[in-house]
């Protein structure tokens, strides 16, 4: 995909080899690439340029999948990484643009490639500046994920409160993800722990959405398929009033105020009772 | 997207090719590392849909495909059948309307619990179904 | 079909299935223990499932069905050890079984049937 004429590349090529030194000394004082020593900046500027030459003979300067621009790809990806870990700004890699033009301009060449010649080192830089941005991209959507994955785990604890009694605190905003991991990671203890109740304590959960709640029932429901009974506590106040106000039923569902509660509830549904101690 | 072509290809001529299918449906999620709970999703989706093929459909066939999309894989079922095709879409995918006497949940349940669902039918021509699971998860990548 | 055998436990037909049901075997199935439970006068049914990788809506209805008949010859119906992945699967299929009773476990679900056999023995003396 290209607008480039054949004689116009042959010349950039040109270009590219009688200015090499010139755009990589200039490319490098452009501080694209923020190295301590020097030399690393050129050997980074020339890889850059030996990639740039390619995609430029190859007539594709404005294809970030092209084979050329895998060197830009080895350059950019310490650089993305440390912008991640943050470590240093973005790149700009736009500056690399004005010093190739204006070598070019001072190229010596046929006058009718001038504007040619322009639109595709100008592209090259583009290109550049897409890819760069498509790493950052990947880079970002990367560490989401690991971040959700990361606390998926972490918040969905199941906790045994007495023989065949557990309890699982749901904290923060439950999404489709994570509400489906806590469900799992429940039925799973249920079996493991051959719990007859389980207590699902919704305290930290700020907002009980119509997605929360369906959430909750089909949780309860799946138990009951298994044998086992769930209760809702830790519904406080003004979260009971707006699941009233948006029409929200938990039906057969047993609810409780407080964990203390439904642990109450949960020890006489498995004939449980706790009495005060008549000799102290 | 990269469509790897049919991995399986499942005849439902009797009910025990609605079992082959579902081992066949078991086999491929497993190797591509879907979870537990998903496997177990595709398998009954599978179920249903291959029961609708063969009961409505008068049998057919069934295919598993892979696809490879960025970050993760999709795993397709396809059922054909060169049936009576099926009259009024939106009443047979409707909860609870059943023409074989089951609870009517075959073709509803499986848009359920597929990530995406697609029916082609035409009156005298046949039916087929798509149900597409992506597999989320390490093992994708 | 799969293995499926029927002994009597203190008056309560216990079930085990296991492995791949054909929509046939299903079917058998409920005749089988429906026959059974007027046969013997059993007072309960307890079929253990956690062995079944998958039910869809087919033995989903038969297992409701059965319910439903036994009840109706005097003899409760215990479904017992279905999977978490399994009882996450029917709820998404829309499947909530109700009225269908539960149990983790074999013997929890035998707990279900209390000492009847005592009060039987009384009712009969």
């Amino acid at each position: 995909m290209t607008l480039t004429a054949q004689p116009v590349r042959e010349e950039l090529a040109e270009f590219l080899r009688a200015r090499w030194q010139d755009i990589v000394r200039a490319w490098s004082a452009a501080a694209v690439f923020g190295h301590a020593d020097p030399a690393d900046t050129e050997d980074e500027c020339a890889e850059l340029l030996t990639g740039v030459a390619q995609a430029i003979r190859e007539g594709a300067e404005g294809d970030p999948a092209d084979e050329g621009f895998s060197a830009a790809r080895s350059v950019f990806g310490p650089l993305v990484a440390g912008v991640a870990a943050g470590q240093g700004g973005r790149p700009d890699v736009a500056a690399l643009k004005a010093p190739l033009l204006r070598l070019w301009s001072e190229h010596d060449k046929p006058a009718d490639m001038a504007a040619d010649g322009a639109v595709a080192l100008s592209t090259v830089v583009d290109t550049l500046r897409l890819l760069l941005l498509e790493m950052e991209l990947e880079s970002s959507a990367e560490t989401i994920r690991s971040q959700r994955e990361q606390l998926t785990e972490l918040s969905t604890p199941v906790i045994k409160l007495w023989d065949g009694v557990l309890a699982i605190p749901l904290i923060g905003t439950l999404d489709s993800m994570r509400s489906q991991a806590a469900t799992e990671n429940l039925l799973e203890q249920i079996v493991a722990q051959q719990a007859r109740v389980a207590i699902l304590d919704i305290t930290g959960v700020p907002a009980v959405d119509t997605m929360v709640a369906q959430h909750l029932l089909k949780t309860a429901m799946a138990a009951r398929l298994m044998g086992a009974e769930c209760i809702i506590s830790g519904i406080r106040p003004q979260i009971a009033q707006t699941m009233v106000q948006l029409g929200i039923d938990l039906g057969e569902l047993a609810t409780r105020a407080s964990l203390a509660d439904a642990l109450g509830y949960a020890l006489h549904e498995t004939g449980m009772a706790v009495v005060a101690d008549q000799h102290r | 997207m990269t469509t790897v072509p049919t991995v399986r290809e499942v005849p439902i001529r009797a009910e025990i090719g609605i079992v082959q299918v579902r081992q066949a449906v078991r086999e491929v999620a497993v190797s591509v590392g879907f979870s537990l709970v998903d496997q177990t999703k595709l398998v009954t989706a599978a179920s249903e849909l291959a029961r609708n093929t063969l009961k409505h459909g008068g049998g057919g066939v069934a295919e598993i495909e892979l696809e490879q999309r960025v970050g993760s894989t999709a795993l397709r079922l396809r059922f054909h059948d060169k049936g009576p095709g099926i009259g009024d879409v939106e009443l047979a995918l409707r909860d609870g309307y059943s023409s074989a006497g089951g609870l009517g949940l075959g073709l509803s349940g499986a848009r359920r619990l597929a990530d995406e669902f697609d029916l082609e039918t035409a009156r005298g021509e046949g039916t087929t179904v798509t149900v597409t699971f992506v597999a989320a998860g390490p093992a994708a990548r | 079909m799969s293995a499926t055998s029927v002994i009597e436990l203190d008056g309560v037909l216990l079930v085990t299935i296991q492995g791949e049901l054909t929509d046939h075997d299903a079917i058998a199935l409920q005749q089988d223990l429906t026959t059974q439970v007027a046969e013997r006068g059993a007072r309960g049914v307890l079929i253990n499932i956690s062995a079944l990788e998958i039910v869809d809506s087919f033995l989903a209805r038969t297992l409701h069905e059965i319910a439903g008949v036994t009840s109706l010859l005097a003899a409760e119906t215990v479904v017992v050890g279905m999977r978490p992945e399994v009882a996450i699967t029917l709820v998404e299929l829309g499947l909530t079984l109700n009225g269908l009773r539960t149990a983790l476990s074999v013997s929890d679900g035998l707990s279900m049937f209390g000492g009847a056999s005592i009060a039987r023995r009384a009712e009969g003396a």
